[in-house]
């Protein structure tokens, strides 16, 4: 196969343009690929504000509330209930001591959590909230609680811990019952590190 | 004359390295270090279908054990690790190379262009691959196991509780990953660059557009993909706490990351099916493809939707309400889209003169069997009734005849529809007969019944079941041996088909259009090394 010469520098101006075009796509495709890859990391924070502004995933606050609600809403009677859990092989005892109380909006309360670690060994715990369903967690508000901070009990040594909260005013109406779940995790090797 | 004389001297340097690059290397050298599409996009269709063949051989075990109830042959947590590889292979290194290397074969030839806009990246991309794969794989000969958290790796069950195989697969994905970003930018480079003069976007065959929109797809997920495995690594090994909650992360965040890549992935393993089908349909009934670009917008707007509703596969975590009609509704929009497509290929049928095939028969049957598919998806998407679905043989079902009858099938379409061109030969006919109506009956009875079995309440990743399952899963799993078997057939017809059989012209198909059957079958090494004219 001949080609006119003509056409032979116009294919090879041609390849030249394809290269430089080539590189130009290229760049821009990387360019996404690190993008995206940033996006997914990003996308950890983004998770945690979404969830605080909208109180999604039933999570509550993780540092101390003041008190701030104008009264009691006597006309409402909220029913919360206390559950625990251990996370997969904990081997501590730990329970809310009374399993439900009723409270109406803006009322103060004071609960107590029963934990013994029944291993051999010291053990740090980390008990991490949560409030079902998920819209009323934006709500419920601890103005002391032990998951505040890490729990180290001793070989069999017990303790009795304490939550002080208070169900805001604005709580949405349809909500009349709220569930505080507990899970505790073994956080012993992570606080050694 | 005195051109002739011209042209020698001009072209002296362009012949000559034509002359260099026709000079083949033999045996493996040249497999290793080559560059050509078409290698390149055959070491990729076998390595595809080593691996189906490989995934499969694990599906038979899982089936063998489902065969009765109770424990027979492995136990529960190496059950769980085959379904885990079992997936991962299917998803990563058979569907996901098969398109690549269809793509590599025919891209270039259908818009005219001498070879892929970046060979040696090409090359990379393919030859990391079988690393991945030799990786994961070799992971059930350690002592740790294979991965057994599923294919979909939640935490905390790949960090937490990992059986110590994590770092091993977080490895393979990564290099995965890397696999296909390479591969999607060559895609994208060669299609925006190479076409050949004339080829606007719109005159693009719509196979060509597909694997467009896919590579952008690709390009967009591949990378979270590998952020989270990179987050997973970091909560197993380095203490860091993205899905922990004791450490103040939250394992709802894996799942949210994860199938925000997820259900992107799903259509990255659909789309260029329907490019398959798109070509095949309008071939076999002798009339244009109808309404091309509704079928171009078609296609764009399901891969822009499919980032929109990726906790369809969530509806169980406790989202609340509004999110569960956010992405129920958004999931059944995409209905829409698809529906188009479905209409369009029976429109291109309808009163065509219409003849039957292989690779006509494997695209009927992917337009039946893959709209299953789509119905019980739309059925998934309804929130109330996937809470009882979830995770159930239902899910199982509903993937199976979206991937096998669906994906799988346009692939076996795509290699009897270009096997002539690929090879210079026709296929034994009446043998690749055989592997469609024995795949079509036994994948039939391979997942149809697992609907029922989902609806009943079977629950999936499971090593046992209650004994009302039993006769469903005998049959079952009679379909899947049935179905591993006649794959085998196809291999037969491939072997057959390289090593002789009746001479293929350039266009074996009398509907059939586009470039690719301008040159001569076997096509040659090179081919379009001057673009053609398009108008
Ligand atoms: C009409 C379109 C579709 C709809 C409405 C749809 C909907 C859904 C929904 C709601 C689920 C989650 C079910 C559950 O876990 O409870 C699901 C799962 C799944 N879908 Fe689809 N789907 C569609 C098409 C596809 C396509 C085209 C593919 C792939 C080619 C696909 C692959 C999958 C896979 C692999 C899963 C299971 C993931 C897992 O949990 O392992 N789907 N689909
Ligand atoms: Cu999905």
């Amino acid at each position: 196969m001949q080609k006119e010469p003509e056409q032979a520098i116009a294919t090879e101006i041609a390849k030249q343009n394809t290269v430089t075009n080539n590189n130009k796509v290229i760049k821009k495709l990387v360019l996404i690929v690190f993008g995206m890859f940033g996006f997914g990391f990003a996308l950890v924070p983004l998770y945690d504000v979404f969830c605080d502004i909208t109180g999604l995933n039933g999570k509550t606050n993780t540092s101390a509330a003041t008190y701030n609600a104008d009264g009691i809403d006597t006309s409402r009677t909220i029913t919360v209930q206390f559950i625990t859990r251990n996370a997969q092989g904990v081997p501590w005892q730990f329970e809310p001591v009374i399993n439900e109380m009723k409270v109406h909006p803006g009322e103060m309360k004071f609960v107590k959590f029963y934990a013994k670690n029944e291993a051999t060994h010291d053990i740090v715990g980390q008990a991490v909230p949560s409030v079902s369903p998920g819209i009323a967690a934006a709500y419920f508000q601890k103005i002391e609680c032990f998951c505040f901070t890490q729990q180290p009990l001793k070989a069999s040594e017990d303790v009795e811990m304490g939550l002080q909260f208070y169900v805001d005013l604005e709580l949405p109406p349809e909500v009349t019952t709220l569930t505080l779940s507990y899970t505790l995790y073994d956080v012993t090797e992570k606080v050694a590190s | 004359m005195t051109t002739d004389v011209l042209n020698e001297t001009t072209n002296d340097h362009d012949s000559h390295d034509e002359h260099h690059d026709d000079h083949k290397m033999t045996g493996l050298k040249r497999w290793l270090y080559t560059t050509n599409h078409k290698d390149i996009g055959t070491l990729y269709l076998w390595f595809s279908f080593i691996m189906l063949l490989t995934g499969g051989a694990l599906a038979m075990v899982i089936r063998a054990e489902l065969f009765q109830p109770g424990l027979q042959i492995v136990e529960p947590d190496f059950f769980n690790q085959l379904t885990t590889v079992h997936g991962l292979i299917m998803v990563f290194g058979a569907i996901m190379p098969a398109f690549t290397g269809l793509a590599n074969w025919m891209l270039p030839m259908m818009i005219g262009a001498p070879d892929m806009a970046l060979p040696r990246l090409n090359n990379w991309s393919f030859w990391i691959l079988p690393f991945a794969f030799g990786i994961l794989i070799s992971s059930f000969f350690m002592e740790s196991g294979a991965p057994n958290f599923g294919w979909t790796f939640y935490a905390p069950l790949s960090t937490t509780y990992s059986n110590g195989s994590t770092a091993f697969f977080v490895f393979a994905v990564h290099i995965m990953g890397i696999s296909s970003i390479m591969g999607a930018i060559n895609i994208v480079v060669t299609i925006m660059n190479m076409r050949a003069p004339g080829m606007t976007y719109m005159k693009m065959p719509l196979f060509v557009w597909t694997f467009f929109i896919t590579a952008y797809l690709l390009i967009a997920v591949m990378p979270v993909l590998a952020g989270v495995v990179t987050m997973l690594l970091t909560d197993t090994y380095f203490g860091t706490s993205f899905f922990n909650a004791a450490g103040g992360g939250d394992p709802v965040l894996f799942q949210h990351i994860f199938w925000f890549f997820g259900h992107p992935e799903v259509y990255i393993m659909i789309l260029p099916a329907f490019g398959i089908v798109s070509t095949t349909i309008p071939a076999f009934s002798r009339k244009k493809l109808f309404g091309y670009s509704s079928m171009v917008y078609a296609t764009s707007s399901i891969a822009l939707l499919s980032f929109i509703v990726w906790a369809h596969h969530m509806f169980t975590t406790g989202m609340p309400l509004f999110g569960e009609l956010f992405f129920m509704y958004c999931t059944m929009l995409i209905a829409v889209p698809t529906g188009v497509k479905v209409f369009n290929w029976v429109a291109t049928m309808w009163r065509g003169s219409m003849t039957f095939e292989t690779p006509m028969l494997f695209s009927l049957a992917f337009v039946i069997l893959f709209t299953i598919g789509g119905f019980s998806g739309l059925m998934l998407a309804m929130t109330p009734v996937d809470f009882q679905y979830h995770d159930t043989y239902f899910v199982v079902a509903h993937f199976h005849y979206v991937l096998v009858t669906g994906s799988l099938f346009s692939i076996y379409a795509a290699c009897y529809y270009w096997l002539p061109k690929w090879t210079g030969n026709m296929y034994n006919d009446s043998l690749s007969k055989w592997h469609f109506w024995c795949s079509l009956i036994s994948v039939n009875l391979l997942f149809f019944p697992m609907h029922f079995l989902g609806l009943a309440g079977m629950p999936r990743r499971i090593p046992d079941y209650a004994l009302q399952f039993a006769d469903f899963n005998k049959w079952v799993s009679i379909g899947g041996f049935a179905f591993g078997l006649s794959q085998l057939i196809f291999l037969a017809v491939v072997i057959k088909c390289i090593r002789g059989g009746e001479k293929a012209p350039a266009k074996p198909w009398d509907g059939a259009e586009g470039l690719e059957w301008s040159v001569a079958s076997p096509a040659p090494y090179h081919t379009f090394s001057t673009p053609p004219k398009v108008d």
